[in-house]
C-alpha cells in the first residue's frame, strides 16, 4: 500500500498533467455529489421574466429560454451524466471481463465465434447501434445505460481475452491447477485479479466515451428527457438560439462535456503510467 | 487476376457479417415499442378491424421466424420495404439521400487527412519541438469536443459573429437553383454542367459540417501518422537514404511516408465507421438532408423499414470501404498482396 502511494506521488510529481486530471476528477465528482445542494438556483424552476439573459454576476452562465439558471443546471447535470457513464462502464466491464476471460481460458469453438462477433461489433458504427438499442428498449435512462454498456462490451471482451490467453499457461496457473483448483476458482482467484489493472485503464478511457455517447443520444432526443438537467439536452435546447447569437445556453454545457471527457482521457493515460510503467511515454 | 480473386474472397468473407447485421436489425426492430399497425391506421380512434387490416397488410400477424425469412428474401431481392412516413420505398428514399451523406463524409475524410498527415509528419520530423506539442494539444482537445458542440460553436463563430459562412440549413440555399440530378453529389453535378457559382454555394454549405466531422477524427489520424512516421524515420533504410545524400524532402515524403502510411490506412476503416455514426449528429445540427436524419426521423416515428434499411446500408458501405482499404493496402505495399 505504502509503495503504491509512493508510486502515485512519483507519477503525480513527474507529470503535472496527471495532477490536472486528478483535480478535474475531484471537481466533477464534487459537482455530482454536493452540487445540487450548493447551486444558487433551482435547476428546473422556470421564471420567464428573466429568460434568455446573458451571463451576469447573478447568473454566471446566463439563463435559458425558460429563465432557468444555466450555471445551476450545468453543475447539477454532472450527477446524472456521470451516474449513467459509471453505471454503464461498470456493467460493461463486469460482463465483458467474465465473457472475455472465459473465452481466453477455455478456447475452443465458442472462442472463435465470440472473437468473430466482437470483431464485427467493434467495426460497426457504434453510435448507430446505440441509437437502435435505445429505441428498441424504450426511451428511458436505463436503456441508455444498457445501450452504452453493450457498445463498450467488445473492448473489454477483447482485452480480457488477450490478457487471459497470455496468462493461462504460465507457471502459477499450472501450479494452481496441480494444487486442485477448479476452472471457476482459477478464473476468479488467479486470473481476474491479475487482469484487473488493464481493465481499469480501459474503463477510464471508456468513461469519456460513455459520457459522449449519453450526451449524443439525449441531444437527438433519445434517453434522458427534458426538463431533467443533462448536458446533451441542454446543448440541444441551446442549439435553437445559437443562430440568434445567444451562445451561452449551448456553450457552457458543451464545455462541461468537453471537460469531463478531457479529464477521463488524461486519467486513462495517467493510470496506464501507474499500472504499466513500461509503456510510459 | 490475383487482385480480383482477393477482392472476391473478401466479399465472400464479409457475407456472414452482413447476414448477422440483417438478422440483428430485424430482431432489434421487432422488439421496438409501439405498434405500427395502430400508429398508421387512420387515427387514434380507428376500429379494431382497420388495425387488423393494416397489420395483415404489413405482415405483422405472422409468426416471427416466418417474418424473418420473408425479410431475408426481400433483402436478397433488393426490396427493403416501404417507409410508412414518406410513402416511398426505402430503397428510393435511401438512394435519394445517400449522396448527401456520402458527399459530406468523404469531404470530411479528405479534409481530415489533408490536415492530419502534414501535422503528423511535422510532429514526427521534429519530435519534442513546439510543433509536436501543439499537434498533441490539438489532438487531445479534438477528441474531447463532441461533434454537436463543435458544430454549433463553428456556426456561432463563422455564421453569427463573422457572417462569412452561409445559413447552416441543408445542402443549398433555399433560393439557389439546384443542378440537374446526375450523380446526386452536388459538387460533381455543378461541375459537370459548368455552373461554378452554384458549385461555390454548395461548397460553402459543405465547409462547416465537413470541418466539424474532420476535427473529431483528426486526433486518431494525426497520432497514428506521427507514431508510424517516427518508427519509420528511425529505421536503417532511412539512414541509408540520408547518407547517400538524398534531399530531406525526398527522404521524408517518398521513403518515409510510403512506409508509414500502412498503419494509417488501417485505422481509416475505424475512422470511417466513427464518421458514419457521427453523421447522425452532424446532420441534425446542420439540417443536412442525409440518411442519418432520415433514419432518426423514422426511428422516432417507430417506422421499422427505413431504420432496418439504414443499418443495412451502413453495414454495406462499411464492407465496401474496408475492401477499398484492403486494395489500397496492396498498392501501398506490394509485399502484402504477394503474401
Amino acid at each position: 500500500m505504502r509503495e503504491r502511494l509512493l508510486l502515485l506521488r512519483y507519477v503525480l510529481a513527474e507529470n503535472p498533467v496527471n495532477l490536472v486530471a486528478l483535480l478535474l476528477l475531484v471537481l466533477l465528482l464534487g459537482c455530482a455529489a454536493v452540487g445540487p445542494a450548493l447551486v444558487p438556483f433551482d435547476p428546473i424552476a422556470t421564471e420567464t421574466a428573466v429568460a434568455l439573459q446573458p451571463p451576469s454576476a447573478l447568473h454566471w452562465f446566463g439563463t435559458d429560454q425558460l429563465g432557468r439558471d444555466v450555471f445551476s443546471r450545468v453543475v447539477v447535470a454532472a450527477r446524472l451524466d456521470l451516474a449513467i457513464a459509471f453505471a454503464a462502464v461498470l456493467l460493461s466491464m463486469a460482463v465483458g471481463a467474465v465473457i472475455g476471460a472465459s473465452m481466453g481460458y477455455f478456447r475452443g469453438p465458442l472462442d472463435t465465434i465470440g472473437s468473430r462477433t466482437t470483431d464485427v461489433l467493434m467495426a460497426f458504427p457504434l453510435f448507430v447501434l446505440a441509437m437502435g438499442m435505445v429505441a428498441a428498449l424504450g426511451n428511458s435512462v436505463s436503456s441508455v445505460v444498457y445501450a452504452t454498456a453493450v457498445i463498450n462490451l467488445p473492448f473489454y471482451i477483447r482485452l480480457s481475452r488477450a490478457e487471459v490467453s497470455v496468462r493461462r499457461s504460465l507457471g502459477y496457473i499450472e501450479a494452481a491447477r496441480v494444487g486442485g483448483s477448479g476452472h471457476a476458482r482459477i478464473l476468479r482467484v488467479f486470473l481476474l485479479p491479475n487482469i484487473l489493472p488493464a481493465l481499469v485503464v480501459q474503463a477510464s478511457v471508456n468513461l469519456g466515451w460513455a459520457v459522449l455517447n449519453t450526451a449524443g443520444l439525449s441531444f437527438i432526443g433519445l434517453g434522458v428527457r427534458a426538463p431533467a438537467p443533462e448536458w446533451g439536452i441542454m446543448v440541444a435546447e441551446g442549439a435553437q438560439f445559437i443562430v440568434s447569437g445567444r451562445w451561452w445556453i449551448a456553450t457552457f454545457p458543451g464545455l462541461a462535456l468537453m471537460l469531463a471527457v478531457f479529464c477521463f482521457n488524461l486519467l486513462g493515460d495517467g493510470l496506464r503510467d501507474v499500472v504499466d510503467p513500461r509503456t510510459r511515454t | 487476376m490475383r487482385v480480383l480473386r482477393r477482392i472476391g474472397g473478401r466479399l465472400l468473407a464479409s457475407l456472414p457479417a452482413l447476414l448477422g447485421v440483417v438478422v440483428f436489425t430485424f430482431l432489434l426492430m421487432r422488439v421496438l415499442p409501439g405498434d405500427p399497425a395502430v400508429f398508421f391506421s387512420s387515427g387514434p380512434n380507428a376500429g379494431q378491424a382497420e388495425i387488423d387490416a393494416v397489420r395483415k397488410d404489413l405482415g405483422l400477424d405472422r409468426p416471427i421466424p416466418e417474418q424473418l425469412l420473408r425479410y431475408l428474401y426481400d433483402v436478397g431481392t433488393g426490396n427493403l420495404g416501404r417507409s410508412l412516413t414518406t410513402g416511398q420505398t426505402v430503397v428510393h428514399d435511401l438512394g435519394e439521400r445517400l449522396p448527401a451523406s456520402l458527399e459530406l463524409t468523404l469531404c470530411a475524410l479528405v479534409l481530415a487527412l489533408g490536415l492530419a498527415l502534414p501535422l503528423g509528419i511535422l510532429a514526427a520530423v521534429r519530435p519534442g519541438s513546439a510543433i509536436d506539442h501543439a499537434v498533441r494539444m490539438v489532438c487531445t482537445l479534438g477528441v474531447c469536443v463532441p461533434t454537436f458542440v463543435s458544430g454549433l460553436l463553428l456556426v456561432y463563430v463563422f455564421y453569427v459573429q463573422f457572417g462569412i459562412a452561409p445559413d447552416p440549413t441543408g445542402r443549398l440555399d433555399i433560393f439557389a437553383a439546384s443542378p440537374p440530378d446526375i450523380t446526386g453529389f452536388l459538387l460533381i453535378d455543378f461541375a459537370l454542367v459548368g455552373d461554378w457559382e452554384g458549385w461555390q454555394a454548395a461548397a460553402a454549405q459543405l465547409v462547416l459540417p465537413a470541418l466539424t466531422m474532420a476535427l473529431f477524427v483528426l486526433a486518431p489520424l494525426a497520432r497514428m501518422t506521427r507514431a508510424s512516421m517516427l518508427s519509420v524515420l528511425g529505421s536503417d533504410f532511412i539512414r541509408t537514404a540520408r547518407s547517400i545524400g538524398l534531399s530531406r524532402w525526398r527522404v521524408v515524403a517518398v521513403y518515409g511516408l510510403r512506409n508509414a502510411i500502412l498503419p494509417v490506412l488501417t485505422i481509416i476503416g475505424i475512422v470511417f465507421s466513427t464518421m458514419l455514426g457521427a453523421n447522425v449528429l452532424v446532420e441534425k445540427v446542420f439540417s443536412w438532408p442525409g440518411i442519418g436524419s432520415y433514419a432518426l426521423d423514422a426511428l422516432l416515428a417507430s417506422d421499422y423499414a427505413p431504420v432496418q434499411g439504414f443499418v443495412l446500408l451502413m453495414a454495406a458501405v462499411f464492407v465496401m470501404v474496408n475492401l477499398l482499404i484492403d486494395v489500397l493496402y496492396g498498392i501501398a505495399d506490394p509485399r502484402v498482396s504477394v503474401a
